[in-house]
Order: C-alpha cells, then sequence, then structure tokens
C-alpha cells in the first residue's frame, strides 16, 4: 500500500483537485516503506521498520496559501483535506512572493528504482549486519555499523494540469572498525539505489584494513600538506559549496558567490580550468528524481514542479549557473534553475592506487568530520580527519598519521588541484579522489 | 522536511547544532487544532494495559509503551513578510519490549486496541528475531513503579494559545527595529514545541506529562555591497523549557554587561536584541583582524554553553564512551579506567560540573525520563575530577550505580528511546565577582559572546570554537571588537585553564534545540548553564581569508 503506482497516485491526486475552490491547488502525495538495522560492540543494537503514506494539499487564493495533510484515503477524507487547505488559505498573511503554479512539464524518466531493493526485509537486514560482522569477530576487530533502506514513490499533480511521478529506491551502509586496543579505526561508506550493487562483506573488508593499518599513528607538525582526498572526504566541503550557490543570496552581497561593487561572479573563472561539476537526474550511476523533492538526496527543487534538467555548474573553473527560486527568477527575469539532486564532478581516469603513486610527499585522507561553516564569505570550513589518515612518501603509504583538524575553503582548494582520480558514487553524487597542494592542517588531535 | 530545505526557508546560518531530516514530525494542522486536547489520561491507561498486556502474553519479559502527541509550531520570516508558518501535530505509540534478553521496538499511528496489540506483537517478533545474533543480554537497572502520577512544565503562558498574529506582529517589529537600525537583511524565527506524553510500563508506573519547549530566533545582516563583504550577527537568547512568557523581557531578568551589553536570564526582550544586533553586526564590517596567539579568554554564558555541550555533555554520554555510536557520533576520550582511577584531571580545581534534569526554565527538566524513572541532579566533574557519567537503566550496572540517571529519551513516539544528554553546567564560582570585576584583571584576553562555528573531533579532545562577538582586552580594558577568531584547544587542556568563575548573579543558561545523536537521527533539547569564566592562555587562530 505504501507504494502506489503511477495510476492509483494519479486518481487519488485527480480526486482532491476535483474538490478544489481556490484559484489553484496542488497536490503531493507521497510513500515509502523503510527498514534498518545497526550495530556496535560488534552486536546488533536496534532494528526497525516503519511505512508511510501520506498526501498534502495546498490551496492558493490570490497570494495567500494554505496547506493541510493527511494520512486517510476515503473519498469524505480527501474533501475535508481540499476544505481545511483552503480555509487555511483564507486565514494566511500574503505572501508577496507568491509566484502562480506551473502547468504540466516535461520530466524525465530515471532509473532511480530498483525492485532488488523494494524486496528487503528482515532477515535480508540481518544477513547483511552479519557478513559484516563476522569477519570482525574473527579477526578480533570491533564492528560498528548501519544500513538503512527505503523504497518509495512521490507524486505530484496540480489544477493547471502539471503531474509528475517517481519510484525510487535507496540503500545507504556505513561502517565503522576498530581495534581491539582502540588504537586504529577504519570505515567505509556506500550508497545504492540497486541493492544488489552492495556488498556489506566487501565494504567491511576495506574498513578492517585501514583499522589494522592505522595503528600506532605518528605525530606531523600541523602546516600545508599535499593531500589525496577519497571522495569520501570531499564530498561534505564540495557539497556545500553547491549548496552555496543560491543566485538570491549572491545577487544580495552575502554569498561567497558575490563580488565588490554588488555584481555577482557568474561567467567568472573561479577554480582550476580542469574542474567541471554538473548535474544530470538522467546519470545512470546516479539516477535521481525527475523534479524537486522526494528521492533527491540534494535537496532537490523543492516541490514546485521544476523538472530537473542536465545543468552546468562549473565548466572548465568557470561559474556557469546559480540555481534559483522561482520567484528571485521571474524578478531577475532568467530562466533559473532549481538546485540539483545529486552532483557530478568530472575527472580522470587514474585510481586511487595510481594518484598515490605519483605522489611524492603528502597525507591520505579517508574522510572529514564535524565539519563546519567558520567564514560563509570565503566558504571556510573546519573540521577534523577521520578513521585512516596515512602519510604517503615516494608514491607509497609509509605510516599512518594522527588526526589534523583543517581550516580551509573549497575555492581555495579547488585552486589548488594537482590530479583527479575516476569518479566514485558518493552520498547520491559522482566525486574523483582529488589531489591537492597547500591544504591547511591547523592542529593536530589525539581522537583515534 | 530535509534539513537543507529547512536551512533555506528559515534563513538560518549554521548555527543551530544539528537540524536532521525530518525537523517537522507529523501532518500539517490549523493552529487552532494544536489547542485541541488529546486522549483523556483514563482512555491512554487504558490503551497502555492493551499494549503491556499483549506484549506479555507474546512472551516480553518487560515492555514500557510511549502514546504521544508532538505539537509543533514554528515561524519564519524575513525583512517585512512572512516565509512560513508550519503547525505540526504526531500522534501515535511507540511500544519498547524485552524478550530473551533482547530490546524489541515497533510503533504505530494506528491508536486503537487492535493496532497496538499488533504493534506489541511486532515488537516482541523482533526482540526474538535479534535474540539469535545477540551477544551482549540486557541488563535492566531496577525502577520501582512510581503509580499513577503527572508533570507539566511549570508556564503562565501556553504559547500554542497565544493567536499566530500576536506572534508575527513580534517578528515583523523585530525586523523593524533591525532595518531601522542598519540592517540590510534579518530572518527571525519562532519555534514552539509542546510533547504529550503517556508513558506505562511493567513496573507499574502510569505517567502524564505536559511538556514546553521555546527558541525564538534571528539573524541579522550588514552588508558592504562595495566593497563586496558582509557579516552577520544571530540571536544571544536561549532556547528554554518556558511557555510564551519567555518573551516578556523583564528588566529583572536582564544582566548588564560591559560596553551598554545585556544578558539574558529567564526573560528574552527580542526587539532589545535585535537593536543592538543591527548596530553591532555594522561594528563588526570594521573590527579589527585578530592577530593569531595565546588569550585569556572570557567567555559569556551563552558563548560557553557550547563548549560545555561539546567538550563535557557529549564525552560523559555512556554509550560513547562504550562504543555504541562508534559509527557515528563517535566514542570517548573519558574511558572508564580514567573514571575509575578516580584521579582523572578533566579541569582545574574551580571546574565543578553538573548533570541535571531537574533546573527550572531548562530544556532538559522533566518530571520522569522516557523509562519511567524520576529526574535528578549529580556530579559528572567535582572540584576537576571526573566522578560519574550520564547512564540509563541498561547502562546503570555497567558504572556501578544502583539506579539510572533518568536520561533516556525519544524525539517520537516513533523513535527508540535511548541515552541522551541531560542539563550539564559548571557551577558559578563562590567568591563575588561581576564580569567587569574579571575583565579588570586580564591583560591580553578576548571576551567572547554568542554561539558561532563549532567542531570537535570523534573522541572530544580537539576542538575549534567561534562567537558572535569578540572585543579585545588589554590591561583590563574593552578597547574594541575582533573579527575573524576562533579558539582551539584540546578539553583537558582547556578546562585545567580554567582560572576563574564570576558567580551566581550572573548564571545563565544556555541551550540547543536540535542535539542531533543515534542512527536514523534523533534530536533532543538540552541546556547548560554558567556564569562568565575566564581560560588563561587559549591558542586563538585568524579565520580571514581571500577568494
Amino acid at each position: 500500500m505504501a507504494i502506489l503506482t503511477k495510476e492509483e497516485a494519479k486518481k487519488i491526486i485527480d480526486k482532491v483537485l476535483s474538490y478544489s475552490k481556490a484559484d489553484e491547488m496542488s497536490v503531493a502525495l507521497s510513500g515509502n516503506r523503510t527498514g534498518n538495522i545497526r550495530y556496535a560492540r560488534n552486536s546488533v543494537s536496534t532494528s526497525g521498520e516503519t511505512t508511510n503514506l501520506s498526501l498534502s494539499v495546498t490551496a492558493v487564493f490570490g497570494k495567500k496559501s494554505g496547506t493541510a495533510t493527511i494520512n486517510e484515503f476515503d473519498d469524505a477524507s480527501l474533501e475535508k483535506t481540499a476544505r481545511r487547505a483552503e480555509e487555511i488559505a483564507q486565514l494566511a498573511p500574503e505572501n508577496p512572493e507568491y509566484v502562480p503554479m506551473l502547468g504540466p512539464q516535461n520530466y524525465l524518466e530515471t532509473a532511480s528504482f530498483a525492485q532488488s531493493t523494494a524486496d528487503i526485509n528482515a532477515e535480508y537486514r540481518a544477513q547483511a549486519a552479519f557478513d559484516s560482522l563476522d569477519p570482525c569477530r574473527k579477526k578480533n576487530l570491533t564492528a560498528a555499523g548501519y544500513l538503512e533502506d527505503t523504497a518509495g514513490f512521490s507524486a505530484i499533480g496540480n489544477s493547471k494540469g502539471l503531474f509528475g511521478y517517481n519510484k525510487a529506491t535507496s540503500v545507504d551502509f556505513s561502517i565503522t572498525v576498530r581495534t581491539a586496543d582502540g588504537l586504529g579505526s577504519g570505515y567505509a561508506i556506500r550508497d545504492v539505489n540497486d541493492v544488489s550493487k552492495l556488498s556489506t562483506k566487501a565494504a567491511t573488508e576495506v574498513a578492517m584494513q585501514k583499522a589494522l593499518a592505522s595503528v600506532n599513528a605518528r605525530a606531523l607538525e600541523p602546516g600545508k600538506y599535499t593531500v589525496i582526498l577519497e571522495p569520501a572526504a570531499s564530498v561534505d566541503l564540495l557539497g556545500n559549496m553547491m549548496r552555496s550557490m543560491d543566485a538570491r543570496n549572491a545577487d544580495e552581497g552575502r554569498s561567497f558567490l558575490s563580488k565588490k561593487g554588488g555584481e555577482t561572479r557568474l561567467g567568472e573563472k573561479l577554480f582550476d580550468e580542469r574542474v567541471t561539476i554538473y548535474s544530470d537526474p538522467a546519470n545512470i550511476e546516479i539516477p535521481g528524481s525527475p523534479f524537486g523533492g522526494g528521492g533527491g538526496r540534494f535537496g532537490g527543487g523543492g516541490s514546485d514542479g521544476r523538472p530537473q534538467e542536465k545543468v552546468a555548474w562549473i565548466e572548465n573553473g568557470v561559474v556557469k549557473n546559480m540555481y534559483y527560486s522561482r520567484y528571485w527568477a521571474e524578478k531577475k527575469g532568467v530562466k533559473g534553475v532549481p538546485p540539483p539532486s545529486g552532483f557530478i564532478m568530472m575527472g580522470g581516469t587514474q585510481s586511487l592506487a595510481d594518484l598515490i603513486k605519483s605522489t611524492e610527499k603528502g597525507i591520505l585522507v579517508t574522510r572529514f568530520w564535524y565539519i563546519r561553516a567558520v567564514d560563509p564569505q570565503t566558504l571556510l570550513y573546519t573540521g577534523l580527519t577521520r578513521d585512516g589518515t596515512f602519510y604517503i612518501e615516494n608514491g607509497q603509504i609509509k605510516f599512518p598519521v594522527k588526526n589534523f583538524r583543517f581550516n580551509e575553503s573549497p575555492v581555495i582548494m579547488l585552486n589548488n588541484l594537482e590530479a583527479m582520480g575516476a569518479p566514485q558514487r558518493i552520498g547520491g553524487n559522482l566525486i574523483p579522489p582529488l589531489k591537492i597542494r597547500d591544504f591547511t592542517f591547523t592542529s593536530l588531535s589525539d581522537a583515534v | 522536511m530535509k534539513r537543507r530545505e529547512f536551512m533555506q526557508l528559515s534563513g538560518l546560518s549554521l548555527g543551530a547544532l544539528a537540524l536532521p531530516s525530518g525537523l517537522v514530525m507529523g501532518r500539517e494542522v490549523s493552529a487552532e487544532q494544536l489547542l485541541q486536547p488529546g486522549a483523556d489520561v483514563a482512555f491512554k491507561k487504558q490503551l497502555a494495559d492493551i499494549a503491556l498486556n499483549a506484549a506479555r502474553s507474546k512472551g516480553a519479559t518487560y515492555t514500557d509503551v510511549r502514546i504521544g502527541r508532538y505539537l509543533q509550531q514554528y515561524i519564519f520570516t524575513r525583512e517585512t513578510q512572512v516565509q512560513n508558518v508550519t503547525n505540526a501535530e504526531s500522534y501515535g505509540v511507540g511500544i519498547r519490549v524485552m524478550a530473551n534478553g533482547t530490546w524489541g521496538f515497533a510503533a504505530t499511528s494506528d491508536v486503537t486496541p487492535d493496532g497496538i496489540a499488533t504493534c506489541a506483537a511486532t515488537a516482541v517478533a523482533i526482540a526474538k528475531a535479534n535474540s539469535k545474533i545477540q551477544t551482549e543480554p540486557v541488563v535492566l537497572a531496577p525502577q520501582k513503579g512510581v503509580g499513577e502520577v503527572s508533570w507539566k512544565t511549570p508556564l503562565t503562558k501556553n504559547a500554542f494559545e497565544i493567536p499566530v498574529k500576536e506572534k508575527i506582529d513580534l517578528l515583523m517589529n523585530v525586523n523593524g527595529e533591525a532595518l531601522k537600525y542598519g540592517a540590510a537583511f534579518v530572518t527571525s524565527n519562532l519555534f514552539f514545541v509542546n510533547e504529550q506524553k503517556y508513558f506505562a510500563s511493567t513496573d507499574g508506573s502510569y505517567i502524564d506529562q505536559d511538556i514546553h519547549r521555546i527558541w525564538p530566533t534571528f539573524t541579522v545582516t550588514a552588508i558592504d555591497k562595495a566593497a563586496g563583504k558582509f557579516k552577520t550577527r544571530d540571536a544571544i537568547s536561549s532556547p528554554m523549557g518556558m511557555g510564551y512568557e519567555y518573551l516578556d523581557g523583564l528588566a529583572s531578568e536582564k544582566i548588564p554587561g560591559p560596553n551598554g551589553l545585556v544578558g539574558y536570564r529567564n526573560s528574552y526582550d527580542m526587539i532589545e536584541d535585535a537593536t543592538m544586533a543591527a548596530k553591532q553586526t555594522k561594528e563588526k564590517m570594521t573590527a579589527k583582524s585578530v592577530t593569531p596567539g595565546k588569550y585569556d579568554l572570557v567567555l559569556d554564558p551563552n558563548h560557553l554553553g557550547l563548549t560545555i555541550h561539546e567538550s563535557v555533555g557529549h564525552p560523559l554520554e555512556l554509550d560513547r564512551v562504550l562504543g555504541y555510536e562508534a559509527n557515528y557520533a563517535g566514542t570517548s576520550f573519558a574511558t572508564l579506567d580514567k573514571w575509575k582511577s578516580g584521579t582523572f584531571n578533566y579541569g582545574s580545581k574551580l571546574v565543578n560540573i553538573v548533570a541535571d534534569k531537574t533546573q527550572p526554565y531548562t530544556l532538559g527538566t522533566v518530571g520522569y525520563d522516557d523509562e519511567g524513572v524520576p529526574c535528578k541532579e549529580w556530579d559528572l566533574i567535582k572540584d576537576g575530577i571526573l566522578v560519574n557519567y550520564q547512564a540509563i537503566r541498561d547502562q546503570a550496572a555497567i558504572i556501578g550505580e544502583k539506579e539510572s540517571h533518568g536520561c533516556c529519551y525519544a524525539d517520537n513516539w516513533n523513535s527508540v528511546q535511548f541515552q541522551r544528554m541531560p542539563n550539564v553546567s559548571l557551577r558559578p564560582g563562590t567568591e563575588k565577582r561581576s564580569v567587569l570585576d574579571m575583565i579588570k584583571g586580564v591583560e591580553k584576553g578576548i571576551y567572547i559572546i554568542g554561539r558561532g562555528s563549532y567542531s570537535i573531533d570523534q573522541q572530544r579532545y580537539n576542538f575549534q570554537f567561534g562567537g558572535q562577538l569578540f572585543y579585545e582586552i588589554k590591561n583590563g580594558e574593552l578597547v574594541g571588537m575582533l573579527d575573524d577568531v576562533a579558539y582551539q584547544s584540546n578539553t583537558q587542556e582547556f578546562w585545567n585553564s580554567c582560572a576563574q568563575l564570576c558567580d551566581k548573579d550572573d548564571y545563565r543558561t544556555f541551550g540547543s534545540f536540535f542535539d542531533g545523536k543515534g542512527q536514523p537521527s534523533q534530536v533532543s533539547a538540552v541546556s547548560h548553564g554558567s556564569a562568565t569564566t575566564r581560560f588563561n592562555g587559549v591558542n586563538v587562530i585568524n579565520t580571514g581569508r581571500k577568494i
């Protein structure tokens, strides 16, 4: 029941719209089944499963809108919800930034649903956890991990004839393996739409190897180092930068894309010329939602119904696009694309091993942790390395090093680009391992 | 609502501790519906007994049930307009059982006798299935049933009874004042939460609680377009366990500070703070960039609360110490051997840190936790020595305690309860001392107010904190504003540099409304009290960059 077909969803949406007495009405219908299993200290700690199906109705009179939600689907409940939304709208303050709803849109087909994931059950989860726990127990290592699977759908429709439907599945798995003495720690993270592409055992083996290799880390002086950032390390910094590409903030002078004199950096070369970042909901490696909201890991385009398209954000180091709300796009007289549901950074063909081999002196970073903005003007962030940080010399990993705190901006980082490997899927994005020079580490941490 | 959508919606800077997905939990309703009474206690007791009996009949050796109605009202504005008003209600039942020494949990929004009985059976089935791969059977600290009892947040104005228009008018006045005094932009928000929780367990407890929380906040932005520069200042309010009376702005609750600064105790003047913020944000545009080095820091309670939260509150969570959070939030440097030694010097002799869920007006204060344990106060650090942790019923035995500390919490009926931070506070000094007295004794220092950027490692050794306002102290006087300030330290080193405390007259609480932990992530709200405190010789870095 939680995953309705396109026809079932359309029938409910059309029924609600038939009750409308408002100037405009939109309906969003979504449902999912999500389950999880969590383990720590080599034993399962919690596990659960929930199903949800909910309907949200927005009614608009002039520039006043109201929303009501319900999880009952008989005709009387649907009509009651439409009336409720209309009542709330009549009482609401006027929104001067309201933009009338969109008419019919063309949405891309995306391959975001996999039946294998929708079929996951409690036995599958227990087995997946066991496949991760068992090798750790045998090697006297301690595992703590989490697997969460979701299968769901999202449908939207409005009184101007717009209709969209998408089914999506996702699986997120992460594993931290620690040595019994607490002196070593390793990590791996995977996300897929199709669970047949996930091996919790293979991911766990990476974390086990890192845990064993990170024991007895040595202290290096903080300072500027050449680093190789695995995608799990760079994803948050790059994601934060992508989320800061809002056009209104830039136009208002409060963004890293604002510049002296009140203009923006749109069209300017702000990064190394090899930096190209785009989004494409139809990309087969990271299929996203064809419209905003529901399924996108990156905030999507909200629920305004704008289609997700292929968009170049940064091309050869030049800022090509910023994202717009519909209001701001109209005010500025531009088409205005919504924020993407995932991004793709183009890379090279080299493996992580190749990048290490070509490094004279450097630090390999598995992941960063507790990343927080320090200065929104320069996109300066701070955070720490975690779960596997290694010193590289003459093309080889020499020894594990103690964790560092960094203070660095992704803008500066992408100007100090040395090399890129082949992009890998991470958190619904495709990101290459990056070799960066002069990355700023400001202090040492004793944390393992 | 996704966290990022929330951030866009609210215009909040990255100040909140954690704003996970699912921040608005429940269905949207009208404001009037938030005032409708939920099910009465007698009815809830009947439903709870169905859950307890159903689980017992399926083989559970212990069961607790939480029937929860969670109400939220959030209001977001910018400049002269309302961006959004969200009213949400969530109602359902969460049932936790123990079978074969293993926990099982299930939840349902089907709050009927049949729905509850089915949910209880599911919870038992999950417990039995998981017991096959369980290697550590659960041991529960004993808890005597408390019978039929109730508890309410003491408040004089239920925020949900105040008309939305009055709240919008307040925020429009706040925004108007900020714009009048030079702000280019201002966003302001009000958050109200009401948890109506009914708890019952096979220990013989039937507990009805009505819990209220409030958080007014804003961000003021000043822009110099010609220079391509902008600065912000967030509100120095604190989220509180109070009703709408927190916004009364009582003069008696204001603590005057140096340079016309004002601290707010248990009553907040939002318009006054917005006015000051607009002026201070303009001043920040021309503030001197800090010279890196060692400084004596004078930390205001509205700033120090977050440092306490991150460097004392989290590392002393027993589930982190034991490894249950290893894959997410991390573990802790404050290991059991350090505690057992009885000599681990967490801080200087001045450092007395107390945990509680009983301080009036605070976010952590309730009558009973989500395991039915009556709330209390206990020491975590005494005269600088680590003496205890924060534990719940299935952890108490591990640290030799005979009873739980009462810090179990679930953020919704459909979330499983687990160990969450109680209020963790630094006791004020016993000698009479004001902020001005403290500043007079500092030769080279920085006075820091408000919560800024914050980051700490997964074992809670190395941290970096920013703030909202920084004033340079030279030879006992404030000489002007500084910019680009952040301090980096190590937890033990930092707390051992604690050199002086202001007295109880300066004591105030800081709060975190959305503290995140667990997988799937849950939020909780917690307060941290302190008086202004001095730390000597802390490493300050300059965070200014050019791009």
